[in-house]
């Protein structure tokens, strides 16, 4: 794993006057993979990003981008590197096409593949018809893609994007998660950072909660969830008669009269399921359904962070 | 491609981009060039009988002949303030940023912005002498002397663009370029732009003939009169390249350290 690797950084830290923003921060992101760092307003986020995209220097810590260190050859890990930050970076006094071509020129394209890509990207993320507007004209949405779409210009192999769907109204945000997804397609490794549960759990193939600059969980979506307490088993019966009974039987739960289920607290492991089942089958009473709850994302980061609902949502 | 080579490429296309801003706004340089023009309109228009009379005896000539070289210090100074001005737009609207993270030669973007202010003021240089012109300037310069102005008001600029470029780095917003715009602007009246320096009352005349307007606008104006310019030449040099020096250290000092988060 450690060859593939598009990031691997140990021990990173950043204090900014007397505040620690980071704190022994560890981060491995296998090549061609997403990779999303979850954590509320002030964790440490876009610190991380800036840090990881060269833009501002660790006070501790080593990192390798694309095979390239962070330090000793910054060069090189710009040259794999595309960056997306939370504020769209583009220049408002040009048009779409020519904040393109301005990037294709830096990127050191010729006149024709320079003209070739601008038009593509544009196309990619349906500019098109703008490309020849200005940018301060353009949409928060619309900036957000030209900003990817410049992103873009180089091939880069790894890709930060900083919080790239806040502020976006929900369709933008489903044509961003898109093409996010079309970029893991294409082999792109994707850095992504998030307030969002859903959105790190609809991209991510591994997520990193972070909390007051430390890494307080890592692991897959449904790794964090089965980490902690508050799953449940959803029984649903046929009438009341036999919830009624249900309960008299199991003497726990929580059931629902209107919708004839009781929720039995524990996971979905099979020797629970089939005690469960057993003592049911035992007291004779019929189980129409059966489905089992784990903790969603957000009881995972409440149980995690600590944090009141109300500020991440 | 090397190192050279790189750094030449990306600062044309800095430079491009700096001349796409002003070719799409080209309300900064008639701004730039506005109020200078009013300024002569007035000096000469308003001023002008008196103070030809006033100073006359001293150079024998319409005061137009002695404003001109003030006055082109002043359109230096404006177009030093909108250079202030677009710096600083790049750092808050964080495309500077983005300039950062790609494998470019860093400070691209800030010879770009000088390049761009020198050929901007020139330009406008040019039209406000064509405007002297019209309004009766005439200079006595042979063309050796008029290349050594020109020189000099292109050395100038170079000096008054890097300390723009650090003053635009520094500011948080647009408003702090306020006090740099301030002092390009209000220096050439406590200088010898409008009146000589002699007339002045004691402290004020001190503070004037020390500040570096002074000898760069009195050599200007020898250099176009065919006055002798002497020593004041040598100084106005100086402060040339001495303010050129600590604006594109204090630039480049700014633009390394780490950005604000």
């Amino acid at each position: 794993m450690t060859d593939s690797a598009a990031i691997i950084a140990t021990g990173l830290r950043k204090s900014f006057g007397a505040k620690v923003v980071l704190d022994d921060v560890d981060i491995a992101v296998p090549a061609g993979t997403t990779f999303a760092l979850l954590g509320p307003n002030g964790a440490g986020k876009t610190t991380i990003v800036r840090i990881l995209s060269t833009l501002i220097r660790a006070d501790a810590g080593d990192a390798q981008i694309a095979a390239h260190d962070l330090v000793r050859a910054p060069h090189r890990v710009r040259a794999a590197i595309g960056v997306t930050g939370q504020f769209s970076a583009v220049d408002n006094l040009l048009t779409g096409t020519e904040n393109l071509l301005l990037m294709a020129d830096l990127h050191r394209l010729g006149r024709s593949v320079a003209r070739r890509r601008a038009a593509e990207l544009l196309a990619k993320f349906e500019l098109t018809e703008s490309g020849d507007k200005l940018v301060a004209t353009y949409s928060g949405g619309m900036r957000r893609r030209l900003d990817l779409a410049m992103t873009l210009v180089g091939d880069p192999a790894v890709i930060f994007l900083d919080e790239p769907t806040t502020g976006l109204d929900p369709r933008s945000r489903r044509t961003m998660w898109q093409t996010i997804r079309r970029l893991v397609a294409d082999g792109v490794t994707i850095f992504l950072t998030t307030q969002y549960l859903d959105e790190a759990d609809e991209l991510a193939d591994r997520i990193a909660v972070l909390d007051q600059g430390r890494v307080v969980a890592v692991g897959t979506a449904d790794e964090l969830k089965r980490s902690i307490p508050g799953g449940h088993v959803r029984l649903r019966f046929g009438d009341s008669e036999s919830l009624d009974a249900a309960v008299r039987t199991l003497g726990d739960g929580v059931p629902d009269r209107d919708a004839h289920t009781l929720d039995v607290p524990g996971d979905g492991t099979v020797p629970v399921l089939r005690a469960l089942l057993d003592r049911l089958d035992t007291a004779s009473i019929e189980v129409v359904e059966l489905s089992v709850h784990t903790p969603d994302l957000d009881d995972v980061f409440f149980a995690l962070t600590g944090t009141t609902k109300e500020t991440v949502r | 491609m090397t190192t050279m080579a790189m750094a030449t490429r990306d600062s044309t296309t800095m430079i491009r981009r700096d001349f796409k801003h002003t070719l799409r706004y080209p309300g900064t340089l008639v701004m730039s060039l506005g109020v200078p023009t009013v300024l002569l309109l007035l000096f000469v228009g308003v001023f002008g009988g008196t103070l030809t009379a006033g100073i006359g005896g001293a150079h024998g000539a319409p005061y137009i002949n002695y404003l001109v070289p003030g006055i082109l210090l002043m359109t230096v100074g404006y177009g030093a303030s909108t250079t202030a001005l677009s710096v600083n737009g790049d750092m808050t609207e964080g495309i500077i940023a983005r300039f950062r993270v790609m494998a470019i030669t860093r400070s691209a973007v800030l010879t770009g912005h000088v390049a761009g202010a020198l050929v901007r003021t020139m330009v406008s240089i040019g039209l406000l002498l064509g405007v002297a012109f019209l309004l009766g300037y005439r200079p006595s310069a042979g063309p050796l002397a008029w290349l050594g102005a020109l020189g000099l008001l292109a050395l100038v600029v170079l000096a008054l663009a890097w300390l723009a470029v650090a003053i635009g780095l520094l500011a948080r917003t647009a408003q702090g370029t306020g006090p740099f715009v301030l002092v390009v602007q209000v220096l050439p009246f406590i200088s010898s732009a409008f009146v000589p320096t002699g007339s002045m009352s004691a402290p004020v005349r001190w503070f004037a003939q020390h500040e570096p307007f002074t000898p760069i606008i009195d050599t200007l104006r020898g250099l176009l009169l065919g006055t002798p310019v002497g020593t004041t030449g040598i100084v106005a040099v100086a402060w040339s390249v001495g303010l050129t020096l600590a604006g594109f250290l204090l630039a480049m000092r700014l633009f390394r350290r780490d950005p604000r988060p």
